[in-house]
C-alpha cells in the first residue's frame, strides 16, 4: 500500500534542495567506498603476488632425507646393559646416503593419490664454477625442467632462454643470475664446474635463473636430472629430494605427516616451512579492512548527521505531510530513501573512483629484481570486493538513515503545530 | 441530512506539567453541508478540540465517529487514510511546504491517496485553484506567495480530495480584513454551492456571525 511515488519524489525534491548537503554526504560515501576498493584491490593484488612468489615455487610436501643421528645407539641393542643408565658422548650422525632409496616408485606411488597434482624429483649437490683461477662454491640442482615449469612455474623465474631449451640441452645449464654476473657470461658461453668428488665437467648456458632472492641468485643453477647424475656418477635413480604439488594446499599437514611415517623420510609441508608468511597476509587484510570500515564509519556519521539537520529543518513540513494523511511510515519512508540514495549514488561513484584509482595504480610500473616477471604493480579486481563495497555502502548508509527517520516517523503534528 | 461528524463524551487531560482536564464532556455533531463555528476564550480548549476531531491527537476518552464510523481506536495508519481522504484542515499560519511550487502542495495530497492518475490530479489541483482565483500562481514555488494567497492555497489543498469536512483553525487570524473577508467567502460558497461541511474556529465575531451555527466553548466545555 505504500506509495513509493510520492515518496521518492519527496525524497529527490529535499535532496536536490539541499544539494549541498547531499552532495558532501554522497562525497563522504564516496571516498569510504573508493579507498576500500583502491586498497583493497591493491593490497590482496600485492598479498596475491607475495604469496605467489612463495606459493608457486615452493612445493606443497618436500620430501628429503634429512642426515641425523640414529635415535637408537648400539649401545640399547646390548641387553646386558638394558637395565643400566648409558651416557653416550659425542654421536655422529651415520655416514648414510642423501639419496632416497626407492624414489622412483615413491613418485609413483604420490602421482596416484588423487590430492597429489604432481611429484617432481630432484638431486641437490654442491659443486664449484670454474672461471680461469676462480672457483665459486655452489649449489647445482637436477630437474625435469618442463614439469617444473608446468608445475611450479619456473619459467615466471627463467630471464633468458627457456625450461624447453634446457630439457633439449643434454649439457645445458641454466645459470643462477648472480654467478652469471660475477664471472660475466652470456647464454651459449660454457661454464666449467666440478662437483665435490672431483672432475671437471663443461656445461652449456641456455638461460638465466633469477628468483628474486639474491643470496639464491648468487649460488643456484640447474641442469637436467640426467646431467647431474652424469656429473655425479651415480645411476639412473640417484635421486635426493621430492617435491610434492597439491591440489589443495590444505592437505599438506596429514600428507606429510603420512609420508613420514610410511617411507621413514622427512616430509616438510608448506604450512609449517611457512608459517610467518600466512600471518603477513592475514595483517595486510586486517589493516585494509580496518581502514576501509573506519572511512565508511566516518561517511556514515556524516550522513546521519546530516539527516539529522535536515530532519529538524523539516519539522514543519513533516508535520503538513502528517496533517495532510502521510502517516509515520511514510515520513520515515521519504527520509530513509533519501539516505539511500545518497548512499546509492556515493557507493557507486565511489567505485567508479576505486575502479579507476585501481586501474592507474595497476599502470603504474613497478620494477623489481626481487620479481623480474612483475612489470607493473599488481592488483587484484576482483567483481567480490565490487559487491562487498555496494553492499557496505548500502548497509552503512541505511544504519545512519534509520535513526534519524525514525525520529521523524515518531514526531507529532500537534506539537510542531502548536508551536508555532 | 446525515452527520459527517459526531464527538461523543470527548475528554482530555494534559498530565504535564500538571494534571489538567482541558477538553469536558464534549458532545456535538455536524451534519453534512454544515457551516459552523466554534468560539471562544483563548486557552479554552477550542484547538485541542481540533487537533482531537482531526484524528491527529489521539490520547482522549470518548468516541469520533466520522460518516458514522467509529474512528476512535482505530491504528495510526487508518487514521492517517482517514485524515487523507476525509479531512481537509487549515492552519492559522499557512502551512505549505516550501521547496514544492504551489500546484504540487495542493496535488501531494491527492497523490498519497493515488485514487487518480497523474494527470487527473493535476487537472483537478488547477481546478481547484482556478476556482479560488490563484491558478496563476501553479508554477511559483510556495516561498514566493503572499500570506492571503498561501492561505487560499492551503484551502486548495484541503479540498483536493474533496473531503468529507475542512477544519479550520483561525484560517482567518493572520489575514487582514480584505483577505479574511474573502476565505470566508470561498468556505460559505463551498458549503452552500458544494454541500462541503466546515467546522472553523474563530476569534472574529462577524466571521462566526455570517456561519450557520455558532459553538460557543468555555474553559473546556461546550455552553452553547
Ligand atoms: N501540550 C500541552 N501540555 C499542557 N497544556 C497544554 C498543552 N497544550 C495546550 N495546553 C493548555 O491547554 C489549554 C487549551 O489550549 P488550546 O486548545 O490551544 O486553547 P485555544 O486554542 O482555545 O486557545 C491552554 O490552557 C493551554 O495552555
Ligand atoms: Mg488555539
Amino acid at each position: 500500500m505504500t506509495n513509493w511515488k510520492v515518496i521518492l519524489s519527496i525524497a529527490k525534491t529535499h535532496l536536490l534542495t539541499k544539494i549541498k548537503q547531499t552532495s558532501t554526504a554522497a562525497l563522504g560515501v564516496t571516498f569510504g567506498i573508493g579507498s576500500y576498493i583502491t586498497l583493497v584491490c591493491f593490497m590482496t593484488g600485492l598479498n596475491n603476488m607475495l604469496d605467489n612468489l612463495i606459493l608457486n615455487q615452493t612445493p606443497h610436501v618436500h620430501i628429503y632425507n634429512e642426515i641425523e643421528p640414529s635415535a637408537k645407539q648400539p649401545i640399547s641393542l646390548y641387553d646386558d646393559l638394558s637395565e643400566s643408565f648409558n651416557v653416550v658422548h659425542s654421536i655422529k650422525p651415520k655416514l648414510s646416503q642423501k639419496k632416497i632409496h626407492n624414489a622412483l616408485p615413491i613418485i609413483k606411488h604420490l602421482e596416484a593419490n588423487e590430492n597429489v597434482y604432481g611429484a617432481l624429483p630432484q638431486i641437490k649437490t654442491q659443486i664449484f664454477y670454474i672461471a680461469g683461477s676462480i672457483e665459486i662454491g655452489g649449489n647445482l640442482t637436477g630437474i625435469n625442467p618442463l614439469d617444473e615449469a608446468k608445475f611450479f612455474n619456473m619459467a615466471d623465474y627463467i630471464v633468458e632462454g627457456s625450461a624447453k631449451a634446457l630439457h633439449n640441452t643434454d649439457n645445458g645449464i641454466l645459470l643462477g643470475i648472480g654467478i652469471a654476473k660475477k664471472m660475466s657470461l652470456k647464454v651459449g658461453d660454457r661454464v666449467q664446474i666440478s662437483p665435490i668428488n672431483g672432475g671437471i665437467f663443461p656445461l652449456k648456458i641456455v638461460g638465466f635463473y633469477q628468483s628474486g632472492i639474491a643470496d639464491l641468485d648468487a649460488i643456484q643453477s640447474f641442469a637436467n636430472i640426467k646431467t647431474v647424475q652424469r656429473i655425479l656418477g651415480k645411476a639412473q635413480n640417484y635421486i635426493t629430494d621430492i617435491n610434492v604439488k597439491l591440489y589443495d594446499i590444505e592437505k599438506s599437514i596429514p600428507l606429510s605427516k603420512q609420508i613420514e611415517k610410511q617411507f621413514k623420510l622427512t616430509a616438510i609441508d608448506i604450512k609449517t616451512a611457512n608459517a610467518q608468511f600466512e600471518t603477513g597476509t592475514t595483517i595486510r587484510n586486517l589493516i585494509t579492512y580496518a581502514v576501509s570500515i573506519t572511512l565508511l564509519i566516518v561517511a556514515g556519521f556524516g550522513i546521519y548527521n546530516i539527516l539529522n539537520m535536515l530532519i529538524y529543518e523539516k519539522m514543519n513540513d513533516i508535520a503538513i505531510l502528517k496533517a495532510t494523511g502521510f502517516s509515520g511510515k511514510d515520513v520515515q519512508l521519504i527520509f530513509m530513501s533519501q539516505a539511500m540514495i545518497i548512499g546509492f549514488v556515493g557507493g557507486v561513484l565511489g567505485l567508479l573512483i576505486g575502479f579507476g584509482l585501481a586501474n592507474l595504480i595497476g599502470t603504474i610500473p613497478f620494477q623489481t629484481e626481487a620479481l623480474p616477471t612483475v612489470e607493473t604493480y599488481p592488483i587484484n579486481m576482483n567483481p567480490y570486493f565490487f559487491i562487498i563495497g555496494f553492499t557496505f555502502a548500502m548497509l552503512s548508509t541505511f544504519l545512519a538513515g534509520y535513526l534519524p527517520s525514525k525520529k521523524a516517523k515518531k514526531i507529532d503534528p500537534v506539537k510542531i503545530i502548536r508551536g508555532q | 441530512m446525515h452527520t459527517v461528524l459526531e464527538a461523543k463524551h470527548i475528554n482530555k487531560y494534559f498530565k504535564k506539567p500538571v494534571l489538567f482536564h482541558v477538553l469536558k464532556d464534549i458532545n456535538f455533531t455536524i451534519k453534512k453541508g454544515e457551516f459552523a463555528s466554534i468560539m471562544g476564550k483563548s486557552g479554552c480548549g477550542k484547538s485541542t478540540l481540533l487537533y482531537i476531531l482531526s484524528t491527529m491527537d489521539t490520547d482522549y476518552e470518548g468516541e469520533l465517529f466520522l460518516n458514522n464510523e467509529l474512528i476512535t481506536g482505530q491504528d495510526r495508519q487508518h487514521l492517517s487514510y482517514l485524515r487523507n481522504k476525509h479531512i481537509g484542515f487549515v492552519f492559522q499560519f499557512h502551512y505549505l511546504l516550501s521547496e514544492f511550487t504551489v500546484l504540487e502542495n495542493v496535488m501531494l495530497p491527492a497523490r498519497k491517496l493515488a485514487e487518480k492518475s497523474a494527470q487527473e490530479i493535476e487537472h483537478d489541483a488547477m481546478q481547484k485553484l482556478k476556482m479560488l482565483n490563484i491558478d496563476h500562481l501553479a508554477k511559483k514555488r510556495a516561498l514566493q506567495v503572499s500570506g492571503g494567497e498561501k492561505q487560499r492555497i492551503a484551502i486548495a489543498r484541503a479540498l483536493i480530495n474533496n473531503p468529507s469536512i475542512i477544519m479550520g483553525d483561525e484560517p482567518t487570524g493572520n489575514l487582514d480584513s480584505y483577505n479574511a473577508e474573502n476565505v470566508f467567502n470561498i468556505f460559505k460558497q463551498l458549503s452552500s454551492e458544494e454541500g462541503l461541511s466546515l467546522l472553523v474556529v474563530t476569534h472574529d465575531e462577524d466571521f462566526a456571525n455570517k456561519t450557520d451555527r455558532i459553538i460557543q466553548m468555555g474553559d473546556g466545555k461546550i455552553i452553547t
